[in-house]
């Protein structure tokens, strides 16, 4: 099969573990037992060449350590990420992140053109001096930006300006495949259409492939080609993004979709039910969803479900219904 | 909403709120800054007013005017703000200070720093009670127990003795909320209340604004920048652009109806839950910064279909259908120009 073929990345089973145990005292002394924090526990999934692949989920769902898991931030604790091929320096595709927080993501005391400039600089891709000075400006106009800002610090700019900083930032090193972590959550929203629009033309100009995670169903729907929903540390519905929007199969998903309050649509009288995302350190037994979902049954609170296809939809519930 | 809400009729009774013509000042060495460019509004009592714009607009701004909490070197350089009646902004800090709480309470958005991590919740609420009520001690613990259970956490009987951070996010919000409805205040100021919060957390803390507003009473300014929450929760919505009101009107109309080229720009840049867009419609350009405000209108830099006087003049704020807007491109300002 050709380069063209061969999905972007494909993830095979991969789990990240964080050790959360007390101290070798307290366990010694006080017989306090080893935690582990199942931060990721057994993604599978394969994102194909110039396609949109999005993640979505609450607070500690693990949508953040899977970005740090994809970029090589954290080694897997078991599973595996495999790249298609690219022009990176190991041979496989270039990747590169944006970013929740525009305010930790870009050194207080570097010019931005010195900011954007440094992957060029780093990687070669330009001779110094004129060269890398011309691209920073494109890029800086790209992203919406004037020429005028490469002189200026980080700390001049709002906070929607920081994260076209950084997506400069990421372009610069002309990347194959971004993950762009929570890209717009900090922006607001007339900015944030210019960059999901600005994502979508950079992808149809330069083939990009993304991996789009966010809490924020719209834009998730607006950019993604497939979606994943995740609840602690597992996918619970996979699918492509009509489907799951329009034919959602997963309790969760359904509670999701029926939350966000939309301007088409607004419930003005809903009655929410008071629920807490169950810790991950000690998370439910069985399907980990149980304890906030309708549906639930003994089966639901002793076994966990498998992955099952169900029409084009992949989901883990045992009560799922077509 | 009913009729009697519309900002054009005569008011039943006098508004919670009532700012008119507010202006901020920040005093730089470079120059003065006005960051806010004469803001006019009411809050009635048990009405939430939505106030919305972007980063930068002075929606935040307008919410601390009337708390009092304006950071120096900002100052009221202009206008009134009254509360039941009162004028406040020209109070001296003391009395301000004792208004701030018993009068006016205050939702921010980051529960974790709006809570002091070293008391526990209990004493936080005690203290709180006992600045603003004469009740003594037990009597203020008792209180702080109904407030915790009115704001919906569960046995708080238990709660008020742990610490801000036994709590999660959501419920720290719940915390928040119960003290600033310590003192039984008449006007909320809720700036961002659910911005730091999950989607499933946030609707639970709007439905807890609304049946506050229902069942108190209490007039809310709920500062946000997210038009789903003011869609789902406000009556009216205020629309700020560079420190002005743009348009201000119930909020069916102007979530269905935009007249504000800005209004229109911005809800056809959010993007549906229900139907996908090849592109979402977007606002090119970026608010203008305080020290290179545009003649005329504010907005006439990015708007389509500005035109000389938009260069010139600065537009009134004027009635149109059930609301107000302020754009001379529409016929009704054209025709009280003219008359």
């Amino acid at each position: 099969m050709g380069a063209l073929g061969q999905p972007t990345l494909r993830v095979e089973d991969i789990a990240f573990h964080f050790d959360v145990s007390p101290s070798w005292f307290d366990r010694t002394v006080l017989r306090k037992p080893e935690r582990t924090l199942k931060a990721v526990d057994g993604l599978s999934f394969a994102i194909p060449r110039g396609t949109t692949f999005s993640i979505v989920g609450e607070s500690g769902c693990g949508k953040s350590t899977l970005a740090r898991l994809v970029v090589g931030l954290y080694q897997p604790t078991r599973g595996s990420l495999s790249f298609a091929t690219g022009s990176g320096s190991d041979g496989s595709v270039r990747t590169q992140m944006i970013f929740q927080d525009p305010y930790a993501s870009l050194n207080p005391r570097w010019r931005v053109g010195d900011i954007i400039a440094e992957p060029i600089r780093h990687l070669g891709l330009r001779r110094a001096g004129g060269e890398t000075d011309m691209r920073v400006r494109e890029l800086l106009e790209i992203v919406g930006l004037s020429w005028r800002d490469a002189a200026r610090y980080p700390h001049e700019f709002s906070g929607g300006q920081r994260q076209r900083i950084s997506i400069a930032r990421a372009l610069s090193a002309e990347p194959e495949f971004l993950i762009c972590d929570e890209p717009t959550s900090a922006l607001d929203v007339s900015v944030q259409a210019q960059i999901l629009n600005l994502l979508k033309d950079l992808q149809r100009e330069l083939g990009l492939t993304y991996l789009f995670i966010s809490h924020n169903l719209a834009a998730v729907r607006h950019v993604s080609d497939r979606v994943a929903v995740m609840y602690l540390g597992r996918i619970v519905e996979e699918a492509a993004t009509d489907d799951l929007f329009e034919r959602p199969k997963h309790p969760y998903t359904r509670f999701l979709l029926d939350t966000v309050p939309d301007l088409e649509r607004p419930n003005r009288d809903r009655v929410p039910a008071v629920v807490d995302l169950p810790s991950p350190i000690d998370p439910p037994t069985g399907c980990s969803y149980h304890p906030r979902c309708m549906l639930a049954t003994e089966l639901c609170r002793t076994t966990v479900p498998e992955p099952q296809l169900l029409e084009a939809t992949y989901v883990r519930c045992h009560h799922a219904e077509p | 909403m009913n009729a009697a809400f519309a900002p054009n009729e005569p008011p039943l009774d006098p508004p919670v709120l009532s700012i008119r013509d507010l202006r901020v000042e920040f005093p730089t060495r470079r120059g003065v800054l006005t960051a806010i460019r004469g803001v006019s509004l009411t809050i009635r009592r048990g009405e939430i007013l939505g106030v919305v714009g972007e980063s930068g607009a002075g929606k935040s701004l307008t919410g601390a005017a009337v708390i009092g909490l304006l950071e120096p070197p900002g100052r009221i350089a202009g206008g009134e703000i009254h509360v039941s009646g009162k004028r406040i902004d020209s109070l001296p800090r003391r009395q301000l200070m004792a208004l701030r709480g018993k009068t006016i309470g205050a939702i921010f958005q980051d529960p974790l720093t709006s809570l002091n991590p070293l008391l526990t919740v209990g004493d936080q609420l005690v203290e709180t009670i006992r600045c603003h009520l004469p009740l003594s001690r037990t009597e203020a613990a008792r209180r702080a127990i109904d407030l915790l259970n009115e704001v919906g956490i569960p046995s708080p009987e238990l709660r008020v003795g742990q610490y801000p951070h036994q709590f999660s996010g959501g419920m720290r919000q719940r915390v928040v909320i119960a003290l600033a409805l310590a003192a039984e205040p008449e006007l909320v100021v809720a700036d961002e209340p659910t911005t730091a919060l999950d989607v499933s957390i946030q609707a639970q803390i709007t439905g807890l604004l609304k049946r506050i507003c229902r069942e108190r009473g209490t007039a809310i300014m709920l500062v946000t920048h997210d038009m789903g929450v003011i869609a789902e929760t406000a009556d009216r919505v205020a629309v700020m652009y560079a420190g002005r009101i743009v348009e201000i009107g119930p909020v069916e109309d102007l979530i269905k109806r935009p007249q504000h080229p800005y209004t229109r720009g911005l809800i056809g840049s959010i993007p549906s839950l229900a139907a996908r867009h090849e592109r979402l419609a977007q606002i090119d350009g970026a608010m203008p910064r305080l020290n290179s405000m545009p003649a005329g209108c504010a907005f006439n830099p990015r708007c389509e279909i500005a035109d000389a006087r938009c260069r010139s003049d600065l537009p009134k704020l004027l009635p149109s259908g059930r609301g107000s807007v302020a754009c001379w491109k529409l016929a009704l300002a054209e025709a009280v120009e003219a008359a």
